[in-house]
């Protein structure tokens, strides 16, 4: 088989088009660099690939999918492609031992055409836990070195919110917030008597007209496909003005196999697979931006071996595929009987939490070090396949008896998702597997995972939480989580809340760390890893926000570096 | 011929927000093509179904099942009008997993009732059918009764089922009094919730 070379050189080759990708290629292009950037999914069609606002009876399995597989998770009928928990010939491992769940997104926006669109800013105190509770690393990088660049990421894309002041949860630059929901009202309620703080969620979702999208118009289906692009996704907004440049080519059904090093040990192509003819390719360039999501960045590091670099690409610390963190998911509801007697009216508002609990004991000692924050909703959504599963169960019997009980029950229901940090720990890494390959000849990742004490504590205290607000509320906690359980108080597998970061972290010293505070690797200075791959801890804020932020930054020394001839 | 949604969504796409370089559509537009979806619907009403997996029998017993489970009443018209048949066939059709669980689960109705009876379900009368359904649509029954356990089983996943396809339905949907899936400028909020 033949290898063909593109002979053209570009200034910069991204590796990944989501939320890192798609902000690089922004900041790159405008800022006056060629680049070319790989996806190894095709392009997201919004005509076609989108289902905003189809009913479910419109579809033909009305939305339970090819064989009702959308009651064993793959929701591609209803939703647009977001990605999926097991691609066919891609596969990876978990180790004897160990449970870790990978949700992918091959296509052009990666996953922020699944992100539930939480824009949260890390505190001060994040960047610094090891200065404050002695466990873990203090991030090479202060709050006031990101803080410039959380403002430049929320003033484009636009994320609704209000000024709170509260310790745990920055303010940033908001478009004003949607009025709460029924739902959310009577649990605001609960919360203020609880001392729990309650405050409008912050979302990347436009309540108002910007920089050209249209506001949102309240449908509730973010997760469908955004016609309007009201809400934000890479390939509808941060792709769209890197085309506009004309400097940047999209390579769509690119699978990087490996980053080839020349003598003097820097990066000088990406070497391919182009999924339509199976054919290796390669793409020359002068500086590499690798944001290809967290694990899928670090597989390719490991698989990046050479005489000069026999550990994989930038990884003399040893450190790649280490530190590998999730976010600690607990869940539970209640049922309200008030809600009954909640008048019928259009409850969709936008799709995700209007409010939403920020960590509020951040000045109090707890069985657990960091703290979480809770993400809630219920009422009456649009109905859809799989509603009713539970109350069948329970119910049981048949006719109207039945019929009856499902609408009675329709939208008294209120869920609850804590969202909180886990301390990295030993246990927990990925590594390349040493015998699978994917259908492209790539070897996979292994993971290893261990929750430690710290995150079950951490659960049970969510668990304990939700069981107040509920009863506080009004209502009864019917999904009680226990000790003795698989998942001690409902703690989720590793990956499953899909926040997994820091497997390529950031550090102040070569020896500890693989990058620079820049997302530079120290080891090959015109190598970049930009996505969560570079965090040093996990805050309880959803990574995304920071996410851009960092690779704002790291684009914006990138371009620096360029001009001063650096690279 | 009408416009299908795809040509109308390419169209508009197309004729993006003047000033914005990003492929988006302005909201008035997006509505039009909403209300076009509707119309589509409504045009390719009308069709009968042909069963993709169930025999003619077994598609008739099924049908029975599903507006027993939710029936046609005072308040909503039932399962069947609800079109939660065609829809289990649908996904029974593609699913292994669905055949063995209903199409055998059909099958030991049918040969309980031949044993309790002496005739297949269809064939009993409404006493009898009530008698039988009684006892299969709760788990405690199988506790008692033990051979009981499959029909128990096979009740519970096609009243699962039924509910899916009932309330995906634009009868069901109605039924429950969901209002949204729409465009609206504003979100209200909360209106007036009595004792709230």
């Amino acid at each position: 088989m033949q290898v063909r070379r593109t002979p053209k050189t570009y200034d910069v080759c991204i590796i990944g088009s989501g939320a890192s990708g798609g902000t690089a290629a922004k900041v790159l292009t405008e800022g006056g660099l060629s680049v070319a950037l790989l996806e190894a999914g095709p392009p997201l069609v919004p005509e076609t690939d989108f289902k905003e606002h189809v009913w479910p009876y419109d579809l033909p399995h009305r939305g339970a999918g090819v064989g009702g597989r959308a009651n064993q998770g793959l929701n591609d009928e209803f939703l647009a492609p977001n990605g999926a928990w097991e691609i066919e010939g891609e596969p990876y491992v978990s180790a004897p031992g160990s449970t870790f769940r990978w949700f992918r997104s091959r296509i052009v926006g990666g996953r922020t055409n699944h992100w539930g669109r939480i824009a949260l800013r890390m505190a001060p105190v994040d960047f610094k836990v090891r200065s404050h509770d002695g466990m873990g690393d203090d991030w090479p990088i202060s709050y006031n070195d990101v803080a410039p660049y959380y403002d430049k990421v929320e003033s484009y894309i636009g994320v609704f919110g209000t000024k709170e002041n509260i310790p745990s949860a920055p303010d940033g630059i908001f478009l004003p917030p949607p009025k709460p929901r029924c739902t959310e009202t009577i649990i605001k309620k609960a919360c203020d008597k609880l001392n729990i703080l309650c405050v409008p969620s912050r979302l990347a979702i436009l309540t108002q007209p910007h920089n050209g999208r249209a506001a949102c118009h309240y449908c509730a289906q973010c997760g469908r496909g955004c016609l309007t692009a009201s809400n934000f996704s890479s390939s509808q907004v941060m792709i769209p003005p890197a085309e506009k440049t004309g400097r940047f080519t999209l390579i769509t059904g690119a699978m990087a196999r490996e980053l080839v090093v020349n003598k003097e040990g820097k990066v000088e192509s990406v070497s391919y697979v182009d999924k339509a003819t199976r054919e290796e390719r390669r793409v020359h360039a002068r500086a590499f931006v690798v944001a290809a999501s967290a694990c899928e960045s670090a597989r390719l590091l490991l698989n990046s071996k050479s005489t000069l670099f026999p550990d994989g690409l930038a990884n003399s610390s040893g450190v790649v595929g280490r530190y590998l963190m999730d976010t600690v998911g607990s869940s539970g509801g209640g049922y309200f009987p008030a809600l009954e007697r909640m008048p019928a009216h259009n409850h969709d508002g936008v799709g995700g939490m209007h409010l939403y609990m920020p960590w509020w004991k951040f000045d109090r000692k707890n069985d657990f070090l960091r703290g979480y924050h809770t993400e809630f909703g219920g009422g009456r959504g649009m109905p859809g396949v799989g509603n009713y599963h539970d109350l069948c169960d329970q119910f049981e019997g048949y006719g109207s008896a039945l019929k009856q009980e499902c609408k009675k029950k329709y939208g008294t229901y209120i869920g609850f998702a804590g969202r909180g940090e886990m301390i990295p720990n030993e246990n927990c890494y990925c590594e390349i597997d040493p015998a699978a390959v994917d259908q492209w000849g790539i070897p996979v990742l292994r993971f290893h995972w261990k929750w430690s004490d710290n995150e079950i504590k951490m659960a049970k205290d969510m668990q304990e939480t939700y069981r107040e607000i509920v009863e506080a509320a009004g209502g009864m906690y019917i999904t009680p989580k226990l000790a003795h359980e698989t998942n001690p108080y409902g703690i989720e597998a590793g990956g499953m809340i899909i926040h997994e970061v820091g497997v390529v972290r950031m550090g102040e010293h070569p020896a500890t760390s693989a990058l620079n505070q820049y997302c530079q690797a120290h080891d090959v200075k015109n190598l970049f890893v930009t996505d969560g791959a570079c965090f040093v801890t996990n805050a309880d804020k959803n990574p995304t926000l920071t996410i851009m932020a960092l690779t704002w930054r790291a684009s914006d020394y990138l371009l620096d570096q360029a001009k001063k001839g650096n690279l | 011929m009408s416009l299908s949604r795809r040509d109308i969504l390419k169209s508009l796409t197309m004729t993006a927000v003047t000033g914005s370089v990003l492929r988006v559509i302005p909201l008035e537009a997006a509505a039009y093509a909403h209300r076009m979806v509707q119309a589509e619907k409504a045009a390719a009403e009308d069709q009968v179904y042909a069963p993709k997996y169930f025999s003619p029998h077994a598609y008739k017993t099924l049908q029975a099942l599903c507006q027993s489970i939710i029936p046609s009443d005072d308040d909503a018209k039932g399962a069947i009008e609800a079109g939660a048949p065609e829809f289990i066939d649908l996904i029974t059709s593609e699913n292994q997993d669905y055949q063995l669980a209903l199409g055998g689960g059909l099958m030991w109705l049918d040969n309980t009732c031949v044993d309790r009876y002496g005739k297949v379900y269809l064939d009993c009368t409404p006493a009898q059918q009530k008698e039988i359904l009684d006892l299969v649509a709760y788990r405690k029954n199988a506790k008692q009764d033990p051979s009981l356990g499959q029909g128990v089983e096979f009740f519970a996943l096609l009243r699962k089922l039924t509910a899916d396809g009932y309330f995906t339905s634009e009868i069901g949907i109605a039924y429950l009094g969901y209002i949204g899936n729409t465009f609206v400028k504003e979100f209200p909020g909360c209106p007036p919730v009595p004792g709230l």
